[in-house]
């Protein structure tokens, strides 16, 4: 491998900014969707039925502005690059600002470094949580009395699909974006992804995405959730495409994302790395990574049919010129299910991980949670349906998907199984990580649980499309996806920044945040029992004493996360205490490494030689570090 | 060294003030950026003779709109001066109201055929032009003046095509051609009801419903009963 | 293990007769009735699980943790138990299997009030055919139309009672959802598609109607209040429907199944 040298001494800032990185990207990207629109609005005839006439509001300007926006930002950045250097018939390279010399402004360009990578996608997924954040927390204000008072009819409906949007879309990627970037390759023993190009542009794909979506407020909005039923998205103003769009960029990242690291996991394995050997992260990983390879397509395919129903009029959701609304919800949703698993799957991977360390015990039943998380990832391609089950599918569909449906609880209690035998006569410490393993535990009970009701047809009659189910998806995807990322943040956060966290914040964040989650999302469920619809901007009067509890205590979910968002920021950038050796003892290869973890993370290859938990037996067996050879 | 750790430290903390405060800013433009488009209210007038509200609805708002080839609902005066671009309408509580439009708008024509007949004003029923009316053909129908909290819905015919000097964005005179819908209903207790326009009017989007159909401050509004 | 067996007979005792009362959607109509029982049945089923898994958690919280902080002492290396994994599956699997298995009987015995489609695999059985009632979704109000009463299309809705009545659920333009709660009825209003569900009423009372599914800005106010009424009420009502509405009748497309208005009415 040749590392091509890159200046030495530091430039002045003015000289930086010039060439490929973040501030080139977005002048570019204004520059291809100035040219996008202006060719689309040649597009704009009059005779056409459908198009929007306003003057600036043509859905075809606004798609191409979009996918020119983008190809621009790419550009800006570099991804060009490479392949232009190739196809003149230079070597091959790895070399993107891989190097120490660049510092802090590598977090601002392409950078090829998984770790760079990985904390990029903390901070950009982190950015966009807290906006979707700030959107719940409107919601729950305009919730605060039975009628419209704080914000608009078509304002809350939007910031409804702000929130839903953002989360499940940017969220997708929280675990294995940030932590699987920077873990797998530590934990398999390999010095990058299997192909780290395509790694930077998971996350910068995924930004894009991001402001694709922020930039329906200038639109209109979108007043459709985040599903985006059609043919509702079909009457929507140009703001339904920023929707469109963001779900495409989104949809190509996860693709693109659960392709590579299967690959790495697959191919870049070190010596003695067996399956059988592979930390149950890594199998978190492994499932979640299927999922999003072979889930997005699904999506991709309607979003495309959604985009020619705009712009080339194809009817394909509209029932009167021979489409059919179904259409929309099946290949949604076919995407959707699986997607509700590639949030929740991750969480599996970290808390069963994180168990074996803090309990000092191996993971029990190791081949049995594996099993548990493949059997999920699989199962949940075939449960679509229990979305539709009042929307008059064929009927004799129903059982079958009530079976399947209620079928993944198998698969989900083997990992109940194996963290709590591995709980079983260890020796517990009750760290903010453990307690959040703990909480990941009461919320997805109560999430699996209340789902059995939702999976059950005639319960599903009543919940279906109510409060229920929103509390429900909200205790599996919050409690169960969220709660995980804060244990791996409290966990490996110290590893990957160098800097000690604030404990007593910490623990004040956690405690906090699981009791006002929990006396937030609760009455919610009490709330969809008496007959509260989703997505309502009004509700009858005498509910509002219970909504008004549920928005006080939303707010204190908002405060928790402001403690969070203090910590972070006062012990990484303010205090910078740095971490020393090992602080939670554990066995895993990636604490066995300096901190900061050096740019190339081996000086030589590490071969295994045991299974990844060795607590509780002979030291010997500890992943060795040294001996064998590259 | 020593030094050099500290200024580092007080550089990073001054850091770290500057982009909470900037965040804080970003944060309310964007919170702000949802409160805004409020529908701005108009009230009924009183007189001698009752409760009055005057209405009318155009092909286009004014020019100089935000959205300028929308269709919209406007306040106007007895004598169809003074437009105002306002959705909310604030009515007495528990009373007779008397509703005035003026409508410029041609035809478009219901999906659902039953709303071409006058509901829950009183005597069911409307003056279409000082004309006592009960139903419209269904394909004439350019708006729909319905609060289906109460019960009320009044369709409002269209100017036929072959009108003289048809009037296009807001405002327009009652030298225009229009045609001219008077009914009377009770308001029930407070409360802020919703109003709509049920015909699909909204050109440019598919079934004629997106854009101002979606939109309050257009073909969707409140009625404030206070 | 005592302390499960105890806690779950307290908790399954509490949410079958406590709880049960005031499970939703009530005990208005047979098919509501039925859906009360199930979800008194899911929860007095998940009652003992639930609370198995907390009281082990708490146990092992109590017991099993760390006594003398600092040391790092590990535990003892037990990787595994077929025997437990092969019980474990076992159990979860036959009660998952009875689950299923009931929420398919149960959904079979009367079609529990959920909208199936234009093929229904369950219905109450029938002494005399069903009151047909149609309900039309549309952006943004639902009205209905009365087959059996020369087609007449009404705003409100008026059922009689102890009678079955046969939803056929539909819509003009996006997806709705028609939920009729203390009928314990939804069934989704799809543009194109005959949705049929099934409710067989019981004494007179008010009902709410609202709109489950997101269908536009104001679907949050796509809501109604319906009755139940004895059949001499109903049947007085629906003359004076049929008065009033005549003149609009007559304008009404015939009756079908499904409506396909034109889509590009006022396209420009």
């Amino acid at each position: 491998m040749t590392a091509i040298a890159i200046s030495a001494g530091p430039r002045p800032v003015w000289r930086r900014l010039i060439g490929f990185n973040m501030f080139t990207g977005i002048l570019l990207a204004i520059v291809g969707w100035l040219i996008g629109n202006w060719i689309g609005n040649r597009f704009n005839q009059p005779s056409v039925v459908y198009y929007s006439t306003e003057a600036g509001a043509n859905d075809i300007a606004v798609l191409l502005g979009y996918l020119f926006g983008v190809i621009g930002f790419l550009v800006g950045l570099g991804f060009a690059n490479y392949p232009i250097r190739r196809m003149l018939g230079h070597p091959p390279t790895l070399a993107e600002h891989e190097s120490e010399g660049e510092g802090a402004w590598r977090y601002f360009s392409l950078c090829t470094d998984h770790k760079v990578v990985a904390l990029q996608y903390l901070v950009g997924v982190g950015i966009f949580f807290l906006i979707a954040g700030i959107n719940a927390m409107l919601i729950r204000t305009e919730l605060l009395q039975p009628n419209v008072h704080v914000f608009g009819a078509n304002q809350y409906l939007s910031l409804v699909g702000m929130h839903g949007a953002m989360m499940m879309g940017m969220l997708t990627s929280a675990v294995l974006g940030p932590l699987a970037n920077w873990l797998v390759p530590l934990m398999i023993g390999s010095r990058r992804m299997a192909f780290p190009r395509i790694e930077a542009l998971t996350f910068w794909l995924l930004m894009a995405a991001g402001v694709v979506l922020l930039t329906t407020i200038f639109l209109g909005g979108f007043q459709t959730g985040w599903t985006g039923y059609q043919p509702l998205g079909d009457q929507g103003t140009t703001g339904y495409d920023a929707y469109l769009g963001f779900f495409a960029l989104v949809g190509i990242s996860m693709c693109l994302l659960g392709f590579n690291l299967l690959a790495t996991i697959i191919t870049m394995r070190a010596p003695g790395m067996t399956w059988s050997r592979l930390p149950v992260f890594c199998w978190g990983v492994v499932a979640t990574s299927f999922l999003m390879l072979l889930a997005p397509p699904m999506l991709l395919a309607a979003l495309l049919m959604g985009m020619l129903d705009r712009t080339a009029q194809t009817g394909f959701f509209i029932a009167s010129n021979g489409g059919s609304a179904y259409l929309w919800q099946n290949l949604f949703w076919v995407f959707g299910h699986p997607e509700v698993y590639i949030v929740a799957l991750p969480g599996f991977g970290v808390v069963l991980e994180l168990l074996p360390v803090f309990c000092r015990k191996p993971l029990w039943g190791y081949r049995l949670a594996v099993a548990g998380m493949l059997g999920v990832a699989l199962l949940s391609f075939f449960v679509w349906q229990h979305h539709l089950f009042v929307s008059g599918i064929d009927a004799d569909l129903r059982p079958f998907y009530m079976l399947s449906t209620e079928l993944i609880s198998v698969p989900t209690g083997f990992t109940f199984l194996c963290a709590m035998a591995t709980m079983w006569r260890g020796r517990i410490r009750f760290t903010v990580p453990m307690w959040f393993c703990i909480a990941w535990a009461w919320n997805f009970l109560i999430g699996g649980i209340s789902g059995v009701l939702l999976s059950d047809v005639p319960s599903d009659v009543t919940t279906h499309g109510s409060f229920f189910s929103m509390a429900h998806f909200h205790y599996t995807i919050m409690g169960g996806l969220v709660f995980t990322i804060f244990a791996s943040i409290y966990y490996w956060g110290p590893k990957m920044t160098g800097y000690v966290f604030n404990e007593r914040l910490a623990k004040i964040h956690f405690w906090s945040l699981f009791l006002m989650f929990n006396l937030t999302f609760a009455p919610l469920f009490a709330l969809g029992f008496m007959g509260m619809p989703r997505r309502v901007v009004t509700y009858a009067s005498n509910l509002q004493p219970l909504n008004d509890w549920v928005s006080i205590c939303a707010y204190g979910i908002g405060l928790s996360m402001l403690v969070f968002l203090f910590n972070l920021v006062y012990s990484t950038l303010i205090k910078r205490e740095p971490l020393v050796g090992n602080p939670w003892g554990s066995k895993g290869l990636e604490w066995q490494l300096p901190t900061p973890v050096p740019v190339h993370d081996f000086d030589r290859f590490p071969v295994f030689d045991a299974d990844p938990y060795p607590y509780g037996v002979e030291p010997t067996a500890e992943p060795a570090l040294t001996g064998g050879g590259d | 060294m020593e030094r050099d750790a500290q200024s580092g430290r007080a550089r990073r903390l001054y850091g770290a003030i500057v982009a909470t405060v900037l965040s804080c800013v970003v944060v309310g433009l964007y919170i702000g950026m949802y409160l805004t488009n409020a529908s701005a209210s108009a009230s009924a007038t009183q007189a001698s003779s009752g409760t009055h509200l005057y209405l009318a609805t155009v092909p286009a708002a004014e020019v100089n709109d935000n959205h300028p080839t929308w269709v919209s609902y406007y306040a106007v005066n007895a004598d169809g001066s003074n437009w105002r671009h306002a959705t909310t309408y604030d009515l007495p509580a528990n009373s007779l109201v008397t509703v005035t439009i003026y409508q410029y708008d041609g035809d478009s024509g219901l999906r659902n055929p039953f709303i071409s007949q006058s509901q829950g004003t009183v005597g069911n029923d409307f003056m279409l032009n000082g004309k006592p009316t009960q139903t419209i053909d269904p394909d004439t129908a350019s708006h729909i003046f319905a609060v289906p909290q109460m019960g009320l819905s009044v369709p409002l015919q269209g100017v036929p095509d072959t009108a003289k000097n048809p009037c296009g964005n807001a405002p327009c005179t009652l030298k225009q051609d229009h045609e001219t819908i008077t009914f009377q209903f009770h308001t029930p207790g407070r409360g802020l009801y919703r109003w709509q326009c049920f015909v699909p009017c909204a050109a440019g989007f598919i079934a004629g419903w997106g854009g101002p159909m979606q939109t309050v401050g257009y073909m969707d509004g409140y009625i404030k009963v206070v | 293990m005592l302390w499960w067996l105890v806690t779950s007979v307290i908790g399954t005792l509490v949410v079958v007769f406590l709880l049960a009362p005031g499970l939703p959607p009530g005990n208005g109509t047979v098919e509501a009735s039925g859906q009360v029982v199930d979800n008194t049945v899911l929860l007095g089923v998940a009652t003992p699980v639930a609370l198995g898994v907390v009281v082990f958690f708490i146990y092992a919280m109590l017991n099993f943790r760390e006594r003398e902080p600092g040391t790092l002492l590990d535990g003892p290396a037990i990787r595994g138990d077929a025997r437990i994994q092969i019980w474990w599956l076992v159990a979860s699997a036959a009660l998952v299997l009875f689950l299923a298995g009931y929420g398919t009987i149960r959904m079979l015995v009367d079609g529990a009030g959920g909208g199936q489609g234009p093929a229904p695999i369950g219905a109450p059985s029938l002494s005399s055919p069903p009151l047909q009632v149609q309900v039309i979704a549309q952006q943004w109000k639902f009205t209905y139309r009365w087959p059996a009463y020369g087609g007449v299309e009404t705003p409100n809705l008026v059922l009689p009672a102890n009678r079955t009545v046969e939803f056929h659920v539909t819509s003009l333009d996006v997806i709705h959802s028609f939920w009729a709660y203390q009928l314990g009825v939804k069934a989704d209003a799809n543009p194109g598609i005959d949705n049929i569900a099934y409710v067989t009423t019981k004494s007179p009372m008010s009902f709410h109607v609202e709109c489950a599914e997101l269908c536009g800005v104001w679907h949050g106010y796509m809501f109604g209040t319906g009755h139940v009424e004895r059949q001499a009420d109903f049947a007085s009502w629906i003359a004076q429907q049929q008065r009033q509405y005549a003149p609009v009748t007559k304008s009404l497309p015939p009756y079908a199944l499904k409506y396909f208005p034109d889509p590009t009415r006022r396209g420009g």
